[in-house]
């Protein structure tokens, strides 16, 4: 199925809005793209998709202007393109939204829509004019009740910050938008929202490119498929002309079937070694929940229903203010991470790069940094790391199979899947008995996934208890010996091992057994 | 790699590869330091006598000090203007409390050295509790140390330091082997380093204290008393800033100024000795000779005939260069 | 919206729209404070007295005008560490080059201003440029400008012709005309700050210069441009001293801890270090603060060092005010 065969079936051939031709780009050590050639058409939502890596991030920042190809060339609308800055891909009508949004939260949203483009006399700027500008593009998108012009931007949710994005790029006559992850975190109302406003986008003849990780929703809403893999072009497909094992196929190379590994018996499940009742602190509400030795408890639940709060409370990050916590036989509220990792609790979190690794420092030092806040504060170290176990960090290195020449390297140098790992034997090196994760496998491509996944069942063969939190419902199904739902700081029920989306979803926008109404846009496919 | 007749070539080009990796890693302060150095043996032949080396080391000594105490605090994120005022309350306070009798000299270095710990830990706990940006909170210690020193004495100098508490600063060691006469003053800095190097190269602290520089939220989830941790460089910086002001004030004289501009030139020798100014990186031995080459590079300027005033033009423009040498090299490496 | 609006609801909307940076509380609990000990020491003599009170108005000047110039430089998310030498430069050269004599004072003020642009570009490009950290750049300039003053003056230089010295002491009916060149400084920094494009850039740049340059902004440029505006309120600064003490030393700025104080002024007038937000008005509320401090130690005969240490203090607890709330770990 190629590009020319969609010319030929039945629709009016158009001329590609955007055309990248044998584009191909290399970074130190690795070719991330190799000889790629797309077509976008106008009014058309493309989907491309690939592993890290794949080469889907740096495509989208060389037509945005961010990056310059090694060869190849890029035409609009059959006239070739050479940027030598973001900004003239703007003006050319190329728009990308990253997934961090290019935002300033202590400007307001009409400052932000249209800055470097104010509306100004003799170099004052003309706020009325401004605001006035701002509030007819947000009617465009029909945001208007939503986000007023004046509105600190700091003060949006993420997905009116979004709107705020997207209003910037119609603001810029963007005849192309792209958007990196758009859905990531976003909850399923929103995702709606946006499939919406994507839709009427496309209405104006707007070419809409987006990278995404998540199948279901690509299949809801996009039209054309790309699909990248080591830099390489695999093939471009219709949506309704595949399926997503099809699509997993051209993105991995090969059927991934045992995408899971098994999930455990009632053999497998030991005493109960966390327990936790009534708890509550600003954020949550009476919350209940036992973790038994040797099981996956998993927690599901939409963005703000507050699971990365509970596992910052169990953690003693924001601490639980009422209620009663039982860790290892010990009956005692955990009120700071440090007594947390000295009861045996380890904290995956949700973001790597803020939360998980001191990127200036060696890999060594990252591994050992909870091993070395729970001892005393003068402990001597070696050379190797730890004086009593020098060869904790090596061993740590194989058993989670970190890529690298020297511990000594500064983690900063290695790729995504690789600090995950990283930050992994830093919680195993504190020899936790209690494992929290927190999107343990977001942004990470799939066979890291897949022996991410592995190791965290070993973790509970090896009587590890593991609470882990996802936003990926195939994982959440996939991992948990049993799935704990979330919603708006509640625990809203409890669903035994391979529960069904729906059920899921269903306590999760908090109905209790009523029929689930809402068309969900990523419910539906599997 | 294969043994083959061309052996002989690749284990050249092995080697030297091997020798540039090596080099690589070295801190460009050194070779700078060593450079220095024989460009101002050469212009006089005092800094090649050991008698002259020697007074140049002592010389020196309490710049090497402060800038140590200095790199804690930059390692862990912060900035310490305070030092400069202490030395400034160090010297004029003990002048008072010597009162001219040697009896008195270590009880008031005892005093000097609680009363430096108290304002590490206000420091340190203004930082941790009240969230106040180090530059500003040592900004506003800095005004109220130098405030209370010259309050507390009245505006001018006391009395004269005794012969005791001036040693540390001034003398030296007689009979020494080789040396002849050995300045206590560097013993001192000699102690401090091999101490502070084991406190931040070889103890956990030293690597939860570069962690918290690098990245503070990583460092408390990974269970680091960031609080801890951040105070304790404060203290550790007031504390060598007391002793180094110990030692300034018995090598040179007192007046009400002295002190003054300190802590800037601690934090340009840290930055000399490859310190990132936002916190992450650091080493006592580099910081020290960033230290040496600073005061090094002042008396060749001084030989070389520029006059006196000059020498701050130049400590301005060295700065510059080395931090945007530093700059250059960081952003190749990306 | 309705065609005609009332202009009460008018005044009504722009009076609603002025939010009293919250130093100005600060400002009056020390006012009332200082009328306080003023009452209990002072026999009430010192609030009561408008020379006194025209006295703390005249005090803020120095300050004052470049502290405006150093919340701008903030706001970019830099720093300038280097006015209290350019200030001392503008006094001694302006001195030097008056001699005394009014014919020479244009081309005084003409030289004076040019150096300072000059020290401001140079300060901007190698921030800009060579990518060196302000505070070290700054600290660097500042080091270059002591030594080549040190070297060419020694002692008090040249002197100021009785004309220019209307500056330092003429008055304009009865408000002295230092004061109303401060506020005019205060106006026009308020002004290009919240309603030119390049105040709105400068806040762009401040609070993101990675979203500013990717939004084609040309960040060097609008950072140059703070630091050379910037360096220029130093200049005005040492021209008032110099008018005022007749001729022009060498310590004139580090001795007024100039650069110290313009920082500490406008971030106890609530701009942040990190830049991206703040203003003028606070930062005039910061140095009225040490005004007024400095004015009621002085009056009351209290020792002078512990106005220091009472500055220091303040600094500490008012940036604490702001920053105790914020649940992220200060640095």
């Amino acid at each position: 199925m190629m590009n020319d065969d969609i010319e030929m079936t039945g629709e009016q051939p158009k001329q590609p809005l955007l055309e990248a031709r044998n584009i191909s780009k290399r970074f130190p050590g690795v070719q991330a793209l190799d000889d790629v050639s797309v077509k976008f058409y106008p009014g058309e939502i493309h989907a491309v998709v690939g592993e890290n890596g794949a080469g889907k991030s740096t495509l989208m920042k060389i037509m945005a202007g961010a990056y310059y190809p090694d060869s190849g060339e890029m035409f609009l609308e059959g006239e070739e393109l050479s940027f030598s800055h973001p900004d003239q891909a703007l003006k050319k009508g190329i728009s990308i939204i990253y997934q961090e949004f290019n935002l300033l939260p202590q400007r307001t949203v009409a400052q932000n829509i249209f800055l470097g483009r104010e509306p100004s006399k003799f170099g004052l700027v003309d706020e009325r004019q401004l605001n006035k500008m701002a509030r007819e593009v947000l009617v465009e998108i029909d945001a208007e009740g939503l986000i007023s012009p004046t509105t600190m931007v700091g003060s949006l949710s993420v997905a009116e910050q979004q709107m705020v994005e997207i209003a910037k790029a119609i603001s810029l006559n963007a005849k192309i938008l792209i958007m990196d992850e758009p859905t990531a975190a976003l909850t399923i109302t929103e995702v709606n929202l946006l499939s919406d406003l994507i839709n009427r986008l496309k209405q104006r003849g707007i070419a809409i490119i987006f990278i995404s990780h998540r199948l279901a929703e690509i299949f809801a809403i996009a039209e054309k498929i790309t699909v990248l893999k080591d830099g390489q072009l695999i093939d471009t497909v219709m949506t309704d002309q595949v399926t997503t094992e099809d699509i997993v196929q051209m993105m991995v190379g090969r059927f991934l079937d045992h995408y899971f590994p098994p999930l455990g018996s009632e053999d497998d499940f030991g005493e109960v070694i966390l327990s936790v009742k009534s708890a509550s602190n600003h954020k949550l509400e009476n919350i209940n929940l036992d973790l038994r030795k040797g099981e996956i408890l998993g927690v599901a639940g939409l963005q703000g229903s507050g699971r990365t709060e509970l596992a910052q409370a169990l953690f003693g990050v924001e601490p639980f203010k009422t209620g009663s916590y039982e860790l290892n036989g010990t009956t005692r509220m955990i009120k700071s991470p440090s007594k947390a990792i000295k009861s045996s609790l380890g904290f995956v979190t949700e973001d790597r790069k803020a939360e998980g690794l001191c990127p200036q420092q060696p890999i060594r030092d990252n591994i050992l940094l909870t091993v070395r806040s729970i001892q005393r504060l003068f402990t001597a170290i070696s050379k190797d790391g730890i004086k009593r176990a020098p060869k904790l960090v090596p061993e740590l290195g194989e058993r989670v199979d970190i890529r690298t020449d020297s511990f000594d390297r500064d983690v900063d140098s290695l790729s995504g899947g690789n600090q995950q790992k990283v930050i992994l034997s830093k919680w195993l090196a504190s020899e936790a008995d209690v494992f929290i994760f927190d999107e343990p496998t977001r942004g990470i491509d799939v066979q890291a996934k897949a022996s991410i996944h592995d190791l965290i069942r070993d973790l509970t063969k090896q009587g590890k208890a593991v609470l882990m939190i996802s936003s990926e419902l195939p994982e959440v199904i996939g991992m948990s010996d049993r799935i704990l739902v979330m919603h708006e700081g509640q625990i809203a029920g409890e669903l035994p091992a391979q529960a069904s989306e729906v059920e899921i979803m269903r306590l999760a926008t908090g109905q209790n057994g009523r029929n689930g109404n809402q068309h969900s846009v990523v419910l539906g496919e599997e | 790699m294969t043994t083959t007749t061309t052996t002989g070539k690749n284990g050249f080009t092995s080697t030297l590869n091997t020798t540039w990796q090596i080099i690589k890693q070295i801190p460009p302060v050194f070779p700078i330091f060593i450079i220095l150095f024989i460009i101002v043996s050469y212009l006089s032949p005092t800094y090649s006598s050991t008698v002259g080396i020697l007074a140049f080391l002592r010389r020196t000594a309490p710049l090497g000090i402060f800038a140590v105490g200095q790199m804690f605090v930059l390692a862990s994120g912060g900035f310490d203007l305070s030092i400069g005022s202490i030395v400034t309350l160090v010297c004029l306070v003990s002048s008072l409390l010597l009162n001219n009798d040697p009896a008195n000299a270590y009880s008031s270095i005892g005093i000097m050295l609680l009363i430096g710990a108290g304002i590490g830990l206000t420091n340190g706990l203004v930082v941790s509790f009240l969230k106040v940006p180090s530059f500003i909170a040592t900004l506003g210690m800095m005004l109220i140390v130098r405030g209370m020193a010259l309050y507390w004495v009245g505006g001018a100098p006391k009395g004269y330091f005794t012969d005791n508490w001036r040693m540390w600063g001034r003398g030296y060691i007689e009979n020494v082997p080789i040396f002849g006469r050995f300045p206590i003053g560097m013993i001192v800095l000699i102690v401090v380093g091999l101490i502070t190097w084991y406190i931040f190269h070889r103890t956990n602290y030293g690597k939860q204290v570069l962690a918290v520089g690098d990245n503070v939220r990583a460092a408390q989830l990974s269970g680091v008393k960031v609080r801890l941790v951040r105070t304790g460089a404060f203290v550790i910086s007031a504390v060598l800033a007391v002793i180094g002001g110990i030692m300034f004030g018995g090598y040179g004289g007192v007046n009400v100024t002295i002190g003054e501009g300190l802590e800037m030139s601690a934090i340009a020798a840290c930055v000399v000795g490859g310190v990132l100014l936002g916190g992450g990186k650091g080493s006592v031995i580099s910081v020290i000779f960033g230290a040496y080459t600073l005061e090094i590079l002042f008396s060749m300027l001084n030989l070389m005939g520029l006059p006196k005033p000059y020498k701050d033009t130049i400590q301005g423009a060295i700065i510059i260069a080395a931090v945007a040498y530093v700059a250059l090299s960081q952003r190749k490496r990306r | 919206m309705t065609t005609t609006s009332f202009s009460g609801t008018r005044v009504k909307n722009i009076l609603k729209s002025i939010r009293i940076p919250p130093v100005y509380y600060f400002l009056m609990v020390i006012f009332l404070g200082g009328g306080i000990l003023d009452l209990m020491y002072g026999g009430g003599q010192i609030f009561g007295n408008p020379k006194i009170m025209m006295n703390i108005l005249v005090r803020s000047v120095a300050l004052g005008i470049v502290a405006v110039g150093q919340t701008m430089v903030i706001i970019g998310a830099s720093i300038d560490l280097s006015v209290a030498y350019v200030i001392s430069l503008t006094a001694v050269t302006a001195s030097y080059v008056m001699q005394g004599d009014p014919a020479n004072v244009p081309r005084a003020i003409i030289t004076v201003f040019a150096m300072g642009a000059v020290i401001g570009l140079v300060n901007g490009l190698i921030i800009t440029k060579l990518r060196v950290n302000a505070f070290i750049t700054t600290l660097g300039t500042s080091l270059i400008i002591k030594g080549i003053i040190n070297s060419t003056f020694s002692n008090w230089a040249g002197s100021v012709p009785r004309s220019f010295e209307f500056f330092g002491y003429a008055f304009l009916g009865p408000i002295p005309v230092s004061v109303i060149v401060l506020l005019l400084v205060m106006i026009v920094g308020w002004f290009v700050l919240k309603k030119t494009k390049f105040g709105a850039h400068l806040y762009a740049v401040g609070g993101n210069k990675e979203v500013s340059r990717l939004s084609g902004l040309r960040t060097h440029r609008i950072l140059i441009l703070a630091h050379v505006i910037c360096s220029m309120t130093a200049v005005l600064t040492g021209l008032f001293i110099v008018s005022r003490l007749r001729a022009g030393a060498p310590w004139v700025g580090p001795d007024g801890l100039y650069d110290l104080e313009s920082i500490a002024a406008t971030v106890v007038g609530g701009t942040l270090l990190a830049g991206g937000r703040g203003g003028v008005w606070g930062t005039l509320a910061g140095v009225l603060i040490f005004s007024v401090l400095d004015t009621t130690f002085n009056q009351l005969g209290m020792n002078p060092y512990l106005t220091i240490v009472f500055r220091g203090l303040i600094v500490v607890l008012a940036v604490a005010s702001y920053t105790i709330r914020s649940k992220k770990e200060a640095a």
